[in-house]
């Protein structure tokens, strides 16, 4: 059994008449890497700020390491942050910045230089101990963040989009760097981004929160492949969502009318007949077939024209518009069924799914 | 386009021809007067003498100079230890209270600086408010005498000259990166080292700039000790105002005007070395 580093149970936090979270139960087990994932506005940071101290739940218990935590100051929770724009001492070297929190608790003289340079030398800064920030590039900047929070050694890290406000590549190398320390610190790592992809390639399990309640906590497999509302399947990746209702259900399949086609699924959630539902579907599993590829047309095909045609290197992505007027999006990857793909605008397909890859979920507006 | 290069022009011109007037050519007026001599009947004569400055040097003059420096230092300490929370709370409040507040931190100024030393005069005197509400409270049993004394002549200077070391300590505080602090309190810090390590050389800036703005008024503003300290509290101001006014004595009058420019001088030109340039402009000086 894992232990439990951080455990949030019931926790609401209003400001003024504003509530900003609702209800918020979640656990952070030890060394893992755990991501807060939401549109902006939707608490994450918030949330991040209840467990680093700086905000107080209005109901609610944050408990660290089986303490419970209300009311204990940010400097007395051996929990530390990775602020959102690295807020470094500016008038303090860089090896003053990374002292300053052994500094605060008291650590011996020669124990701290030590930890310093081994911090230091762990984001590959050793060499800039005697820097300013102000003369470091905003990547140097972000180490040194890091490192002047993980030379305590915290129960918890925290970071609060701290890769948001790199270039593309620079947030690529980050990403990795920053999963590779999370792995050889074992720290816990609680990571807040509004960015899917990220949140999918870093995290052991993501934490997706709407409007201040948590929508899924799951592995980035399980919240990718089975969301579990329309909010976090539209949240996360590309979809393409049908509107439609349950006809009848029968054992575990139920029929449904996709573009005036009925078809039956799996019955993974209890649908009750007459039941309006959404079947989303992602552009990945998608396949769209040419005309001449498909010899005898199986009742699962939908025809339709494409009418826009993106290529993207690794993939072609199509938009192709049934017969209903619905445009359906595509992704074809390369592979040695499809060495070509070529396809023109104004082309007529057929488009299908592999059946059991679509997700039923119940209506929402 | 046009329009408003000639306007840039004008006024460009304007403020410059204002300061080489009334700042530079003032200045050097003074310094000219000072290497010259007088008599009885000229304020002065064109003739080069260095007797100004040399009658400077005794023994009564250095004891002035002393004691407008301590004075002013006192003041300074004073204005520093009140105004430095009182900027630090300003800047934490409410947009509609800071306003407010600024408000009333800037209304008096509206008012002669002369009639509020009266006040002052009505507040301190022996049968004055301050003693009324000390016997009142029975706090004190005689009346104290405040009036006429270097204490009064402090409080004086110190209630004209907070605001001075206010504002540019709030502008300093605005500037400043609140996330600052929490990152100190993060990384463990209790009240004392957020203070001691973040909060005061961060607001350096603020602080040289206040001091000097409280410092140097502090030892001329002559109407205040004449109020308030009466005939006994002689300072540098009320030198220069003497030498001026009563003993018809331009050349030393203008000898005093000039050592204290340069000391000034001086004072900005530490604060010049002491400081960066993005450090000065937080607090707009």
């Amino acid at each position: 059994m894992t232990e439990n580093i951080v455990e949030i149970k019931h926790a609401s936090k209003s400001f003024a008449d504003q509530q900003v979270l609702r209800n918020i139960s979640l656990t952070v087990k030890a060394g893992e890497f755990l991501t807060l994932l939401g549109p902006s506005g939707c608490g994450k940071t918030t949330l991040l700020r209840l467990i680093s101290g700086f905000e107080q739940p209005t109901s609610g218990q944050i408990i660290i390491n089986g303490k419970d935590m209300v009311n204990t100051p940010p400097s007395l929770r051996h929990v530390n942050t990775v602020f959102q724009s690295y807020a470094l001492f500016p008038h303090m070297t860089v090896y003053q910045n990374v002292a300053f929190g052994l500094q605060c608790r008291g650590v011996a003289k020669e124990q701290i230089q030590e930890k310093v340079m081994a911090a230091l030398a762990m984001v590959k800064l050793d060499k800039f101990s005697q820097r300013k920030p102000k003369q470091l590039s905003g990547g140097q900047q972000q180490r040194v963040a890091i490192a002047r929070a993980v030379v305590n050694e915290p129960l918890v890290l925290l970071l609060d989009e701290p890769l948001s406000s790199l270039d593309y590549r620079l947030r690529k190398a980050m990403q990795l760097e920053l999963k590779q320390l999370q792995r050889n610190l074992g720290i816990a790592f609680v990571f807040v981004t509004h960015d899917q992809e990220e949140a999918l390639s870093m995290s052991d399990r993501v934490v997706i929160l709407d409007e201040g309640h948590v929508e899924q906590i799951g592995t980035p497999r399980e919240v990718y492949e089975e969301p579990v509302s329309l909010a976090v399947a539209k949240f996360i990746g590309e979809t393409n969502i049908f509107d439609t209702e349950v006809l009848a259900v029968k054992d575990n399949k139920i029929t449904v009318t996709v573009e005036q086609e009925q078809h039956e699924y799996t019955n993974k959630r209890g649908f009750v007949a007459g039941q309006k539902v959404h079947v989303v579907v992602r552009p990945e599993d998608v396949r769209a077939w040419d005309k001449v590829d498909v010899p005898g047309v199986t009742g699962a095909m939908l025809p339709g024209v494409v009418e826009e045609v993106i290529y993207k290197g690794t993939t072609v992505d199509l938009m192709v518009r049934l017969a209903s007027g619905k445009v359906v999006a595509t992704t074809e990857f390369f592979d040695e069924d499809d060495p070509k793909l070529e396809y023109s605008i104004g082309e007529k397909v057929w488009v299908e799914w592999t059946p059991g890859w679509e997700v039923i979920l119940p209506y929402e507006v | 386009m046009k329009y408003d290069s000639h306007f840039r022009y004008f006024s460009l011109t304007l403020i410059w021809a204002w300061l080489g007037i009334f700042a530079l050519l003032a200045f050097l007026l003074v310094l000219g007067v000072s290497f010259l001599d007088h008599t009885q009947a000229h304020i002065v004569i064109p003739r080069l003498t260095f007797t100004n400055y040399q009658f400077l040097f005794q023994p009564m003059l250095l004891k002035i100079f002393g004691k407008s420096f301590s004075i002013a230092a006192t003041v300074t300490f004073f204005c520093l230890i009140i105004g430095y929370p009182f900027a630090y709370f300003l800047s934490q409040l409410d947009r509609h209270y800071k306003s407010l507040l600024m408000l009333f931190l800037i209304i008096p100024f509206w008012t002669s600086s002369l009639v509020r030393s009266y006040a002052i005069m009505a507040i301190l005197k022996t049968k004055g408010l301050l003693n009324l509400l000390l016997l009142t409270l029975g706090i004190i049993h005689q009346p104290m005498q405040l009036l006429f004394t270097n204490v009064a002549v402090i409080i004086g200077l110190v209630y004209n000259l907070l605001p001075f070391m206010v504002l540019p300590l709030y502008a300093n505080f605005e500037r400043l990166d609140r996330r600052l602090l929490e990152a100190a309190e993060d990384l463990g810090a209790g009240r004392f080292i957020k203070v001691y390590k973040i909060l005061l050389p961060l607001t350096k800036p603020g602080i040289y700039a206040g001091v000097m703005m409280v410092f140097l008024p502090s030892m001329t503003l002559f109407y205040i000790p004449d109020l308030l300290g009466g005939a006994r509290s002689l300072l540098l101001g009320n030198l220069i105002e003497n030498q001026f006014l009563f003993a018809n004595n331009w050349p030393v009058g203008s000898a005093v005007s000039v050592i204290l420019t340069a000391v000034m001088g001086g004072m900005l030109f530490i604060y010049w070395r002491a400081t960066q340039r993005h450090e000065r402009q937080q607090v707009l000086l």
